[in-house]
């Protein structure tokens, strides 16, 4: 469920490194708690973020959640089709409905996030 | 058994554009008795617009038919009860209606001579007192609009002060359990916002608010009784911890039902707090406005309240606009003066006596559906409640049925739902304010309706869940509106 | 108590059923220190005839039986009939929020004819359930223009009306959003353009003109947007006066359009209360405070409405909402509604064709100060410099002059604004000449 190559935050965000860029989700706990989604905000093209600081938002009906930023860095792509299909995020979290993508200037900072295995057992040990 | 009601009534009405056709109207206007001008001479011929595209084009058979149509597909309270938490839908008397309509009272432009406009002064001055004199305070302002607009008000009549005194800080403290226009007023202020715990009991956490209170504090909102309709035994501490470091006590009065006659904010502590006409004080909610939302202060406040004042000059009202130090207009004009007619005209009729007798009846009613709905739902606090309870569906809850359904089922038996999952602090919070206008006869088939349910959530569940069954529209897809928001009509 | 629809056989039982010996129990766990230890000092409550009474009284202290050339903001019109039959229904004047959307289809499908209806009138593509008033709704579309450019600044006309200006500035003083007005030309009485040139700058997030202005000029839009748009900000364009939208050309320049809309069957009531809009383009939808109601269907497929797009509202967002607002002026929106209806297409245009041939005539025999355009207001200067024995002469005739502009604009201390609308008589017109000869 919770792919082995990507690191995971506690605020259920996920990122996926390929060389120095990083693509960046919600994990398929988060889709479950929002509910149905209906509406992605996202950062524009070029803009910095710093680790934990917030990226954007998912909002579903009833609530709104913040994104945070797993890893510092530049925004250096943003995945388009949840503009017009935000379901997609309630349907294929960890694929195909990534949420940005981010040039790390950072890389260090990946040590501080939790594998797979660390991530299951936190939200086991959250229920 | 449902006693109340029979099936929804169904008409299949149309939008007003889908019952328009070209050439059709509804009005007549007088002739003209000037000489008629040419639009494109006069405005100049790039000014004047195209007709109203899609506009509609009805008779006056049909606005009347198509308005009424629409109107059976409301609940309202002149139906029954709405035993929503935290907004006191009393029943709105109809002699405010009539008063305020009254020609000279409705006609009355802002600007003309106070001279000639001395009987809508002398309303405002006397809703003034009134409500001055109700919540212990020292002066009033009628400008804001609405309770959020007397909120940003308060906050901002707090900023002067403290800027007077040098400092206007930076952060507003609010508990938890506050309602959201809260912080969101916070902000538009300028402050930043903390949150302050409740403790077990559902009261502030007096400890906690007395660790959190430094000089960077400007305020804590506090609403008194609190969302849970517990009255905080603790608020003369509370403001003596705030008035101890330099900041103030402001008071969310959306909640001021439960104090009538029985306790005045002035007297424990508050310094600023606002009131919202259309819950307490029965000017009619209208599908959602216009309110009115007047606020209180001390003495220390009333440099910084909006301008103009009133001022009596001789025998006769005035407007003062030398007020230096107020912090300026927060709406045109001087307010929602047909509200606080309607205001005034329910403090007429009840006097003093009288709305000590709406209080104490508010909480009986309050203290009667808890007790007769306790043994079926979940009171997550125990403390003495006030004019409203807040029960949580944990128990039904463990059957897969939450509040939100229960109270989709309360509406097949007559009835318009409770506060469905507010406070925040309670898990799957039913919030059930019946207010003094609830008899018991209603409160009754309330009691019976919910009870019903709570077997039903035992023996069919299914029924509860797929709720509401007979109204002429079901449960409506709230998320493809929000994906695909539809915000207007298009040919 | 006639509000109080219980016997004292009742309250007994429930007192009983509460398990205490009286309701003042109920009240005991109070701490002593809080409780009121004497009555209210308000008198005895009054019955239904006597409430009447006082209000009536109050009533005749007003302005009875005067013609009015006041506008300013806030404009004499007829008020159809059906308006008040239409929200006098208890289903419409008694029912709350329409959170549920399945009991409240009269008043959401009512706000979506609505929404509807301004979109048309506005030219814009989404426009809200109201706001509390034009005032306000201008305070909110400055404060929607910095969070959609970024940019905190805000450059205002000064023909915009005064006490808008003056909202405006308390609500952007406490957001840290610098203000700065430019001018009006003397002669037009038209914003100046170049004075808005001048003042714009890179750091501007909104510019904001009204037209008609506060003179009553239809004003210089199209300029005013292009210059904004020049500069990376945003244009917002307020009008106090709905009618003028039955002949004038919507702002197509516009982002935002922030407006009142009192004309359409709001009362004048000593200001309030009224109802704002704000309307824009779709792309800054998520942008907008207030209520939306929106079109989707229900679980039997049929077409329904409800409340949408709640997360940007303070009750889900709280401090990071789009706004504090949690009120739309629904009844008062509902009369908008009727009255649009009511006058229709047709209707509407002939209306705003009757306010422009009865200020025409009034500018015939009260020469305006100002050469530019206008609808149904103008400003005209007293011959003798002071307008205030003009009104004054003709208060003796029962008539409420123009708004001397001395308290808002020292520099036109010798004019006042003078309105005429579909309900100004030709007498009343001919005697203001009359006076002002």
């Amino acid at each position: 469920m919770y792919p082995d190559n990507f690191r995971y935050t506690k605020e259920h965000e996920w990122v996926r490194v390929e060389g120095d860029v990083g693509t960046i989700g919600i994990t398929d706990h988060a889709q479950q708690e929002l509910g149905d989604i209906v509406y992605v905000d996202l950062p524009k093209q070029g803009a910095r973020v710093t680790q934990g600081s917030t990226l954007g938002s998912v909002e579903s009906v009833k609530a709104v959640s913040d994104i945070y930023a797993p890893v510092s860095g530049e925004v250096v792509g943003i995945n388009a089709v949840l503009a017009d299909a935000p379901e997609k995020l309630n349907a294929d979290p960890h694929g195909e409905a990534w949420l940005v993508r981010i040039k790390l200037s950072a890389p260090p900072e990946l040590e501080k996030l939790l594998s797979a295995a660390d991530y299951q057992a936190y939200i086991g040990a959250e229920k | 058994m449902i006693t109340k009601v029979r099936p929804h009534p169904s008409q299949n009405e149309p939008l007003l554009f889908e019952r328009s056709s070209p050439g059709k109207l509804a009005y007549q206007l007088p002739e003209l008795d000037v000489p008629p001008v040419d639009a494109a001479q006069t405005l100049g011929a790039e000014n004047v617009r195209a007709a109203i595209e899609g506009f509609p084009e009805v008779s006056e058979v049909e606005v009347i038919r198509h308005f009424t149509r629409l109107s059976t597909w409301n609940y309202a309270i002149d139906h029954g009860m709405y035993p929503l938490g935290s907004c006191t839908m009393k029943y709105n008397p109809r002699v405010n209606e009539v008063v305020a309509r009254l020609e000279g009272l409705a006609w009355a432009h802002p600007y003309q001579p106070p001279a000639l406009a001395q009987g809508s002064m002398e309303v405002m001055a006397r809703l003034e007192t009134a409500l001055a004199e109700i919540t212990g305070m020292d002066a009033v302002t009628l400008q804001p609009a609405a309770g959020a607009h007397g909120e940003l008000t308060g906050i901002l009549l707090i900023r002067a002060l403290l800027e007077k005194r040098g400092n206007p800080r930076k952060k507003i403290l609010i508990p938890d359990s506050a309602h959201g226009t809260n912080p969101a007023s916070a902000v538009i202020a300028g402050y930043a916002v903390e949150h302050v715990p409740s403790n077990p009991a559902g009261g502030l956490d007096v400890a906690a608010l007395e660790r959190i209170v430094d000089a960077d504090v400007a305020a804590l909102m506090v609403t008194n009784p609190n969302t849970l309709g517990v009255f905080e035994q603790e608020i003369i501490r509370v403001a003596e911890i705030l008035h101890g470091k330099g900041a103030l006590l402001y008071m969310d009065g959306a909640n001021m039902n439960a104090l009538m006659g029985i306790a005045r904010p002035g007297d424990f502590g508050v310094d600023a707090l606002h009131l919202n006409l259309h819950k307490t004080f029965s000017t009619p909610h209208g599908g959602g406005g216009p309110g009115a939302g007047p606020v209180a202060v001390k003495k220390a406040l009333e440099p910084y309240l909006p301008a103009p004042r009133l001022k009596r000059s001789g025998k006769k009202w005035a407007w003062d606009y030398k007020r230096k130090r107020s912090i300026g207009r927060v709406r045109a004009y001087y307010g929602n003066f047909g509200v606080l007619v309607r205001a005034l005209a329910y403090i007429l009729a009840h006097g003093g006596p009288g709305l000590r007798n709406v209080t104490v009846d508010a909480v009986l009613n309050a203290n009667y559906l808890r007790r007769k709905l306790e043994p079926y739902f979940d009171l997550p606090y125990t403390a003495p409640n006030m004019h409203e309870v807040v029960f949580s569906d944990s128990r039904q809850a463990q059957k897969d049925v939450h509040s939100g359904d229960i109270a989709k089922r309360l509406i097949d038996y007559g009835f318009h739902p409770y506060t469905v999952s507010f406070p925040l602090i309670v898990h799957g919070a039913m919030m059930i304010e019946p207010t003094e206008t609830e008899g018991k006869r209603e409160l009754d088939q309330f009691i019976e309706a919910m009870t019903s349910i709570a077997q039903e959530v035992d023996s069919d569940p299914q029924t509860v869940l797929s709720a509401p069954h007979g109204t002429r529209i079901s449960r409506v897809d709230e998320v493809t509106a929000a994906r695909k928001p539809i915000l207007r009509w298009k040919p | 108590m006639r509000y109080l629809p219980k016997s004292d056989s009742e309250r007994r039982q429930m007192v009983d059923a509460c398990g205490v010996t009286s309701a003042e129990d109920l009240f005991s766990h109070l701490p002593e220190a809080v409780r009121l230890k004497r009555p209210l000092e308000l008198p005895p409550g009054i019955s239904e005839y006597e409430i009447v009474q006082y209000f009536r009284e109050r009533a005749s202290e007003n302005a009875n039986g005067y013609s009015t050339f006041l506008g300013a903001g806030v404009y004499s019109h007829f008020r159809p009939v059906l308006v008040d039959t239409v929200v006098e229904r208890g289903e419409f004047l008694t029912s709350y929020t329409p959170y549920q959307a399945e009991i409240s289809q009269g008043t959401l499908t009512a706000i979506f004819e609505f929404q509807t209806m301004i979109c048309q009138l506005t030219g814009m593509d989404v426009a809200n359930a109201s706001m509390y008033d034009g005032s306000t709704a201008l305070a909110e579309a400055a404060m929607m223009a910095v969070r959609i450019t970024g940019k905190g600044r805000l450059l205002v006309a000064r023909s915009v009306h005064p006490e808008y200006r003056e909202v405006l500035s308390t609500y952007a003083r406490n957001q840290g959003m610098p203000v700065e007005e430019f001018g009006y030309l003397d002669d037009a009485g038209a914003l100046d353009a170049e004075d808005l040139e001048r003042k714009m700058d890179g750091l501007t997030g909104a510019v904001i003109v009204q037209s008609p202005n506060f003179f009553g000029i239809v004003d210089r839009v199209q300029e005013a947007a292009e210059i904004a748009h020049r500069g990376g900000a945003l244009l917002i364009v307020v009008f106090t006066e709905a009618v003028s939208l039955g002949i004038l050309e919507p702002p197509a320049g516009a982002d935002i359009v922030a407006g009142e809309l009192q004309s359409f069957a709001i009362a004048p009531s000593y200001g309030g209360p009224f109802a704002g809009i704000i309307a824009t383009r779709e792309k800054f939808m998520r942008q907008m405070p207030g209520r939306l109601v929106g079109q989707t269907v229900d679980t039997r497929g049929s077409r329904a409405y409800c409340l949408t797009l709640a997360t940007r509202e303070q009750h889900i967002r709280r401090e990071k909402a789009t706004s504090n607002i949690c009120t739309n002026q629904a009844l008062i929106a509902l009369m908008a509604t009727v009255f649009m209806t009511v006058y229709g297409k047709r209707g509407l245009r002939e209306l705003a064709e009757q306010n422009l041939a009865k200020s025409h005539y009034l500018a015939n025999r009260v020469k305006p100060r100002f050469c530019g355009k206008f609808f149904n207001e103008f400003v005209a200067r007293a011959p003798g410099k002071e307008p205030e024995p003009i009104n004054k002469a003709l208060l003796k005739k029962k008539i409420i002059g123009g708004l001397p502009l001395g308290r808002f604009y020292p520099e036109l201390a010798d004019s006042m604004l003078l309105c005429a609308t579909e309900m100004s008589r030709r007498p009343d017109m001919d005697a203001v000449g009359e006076v002002f000869a």
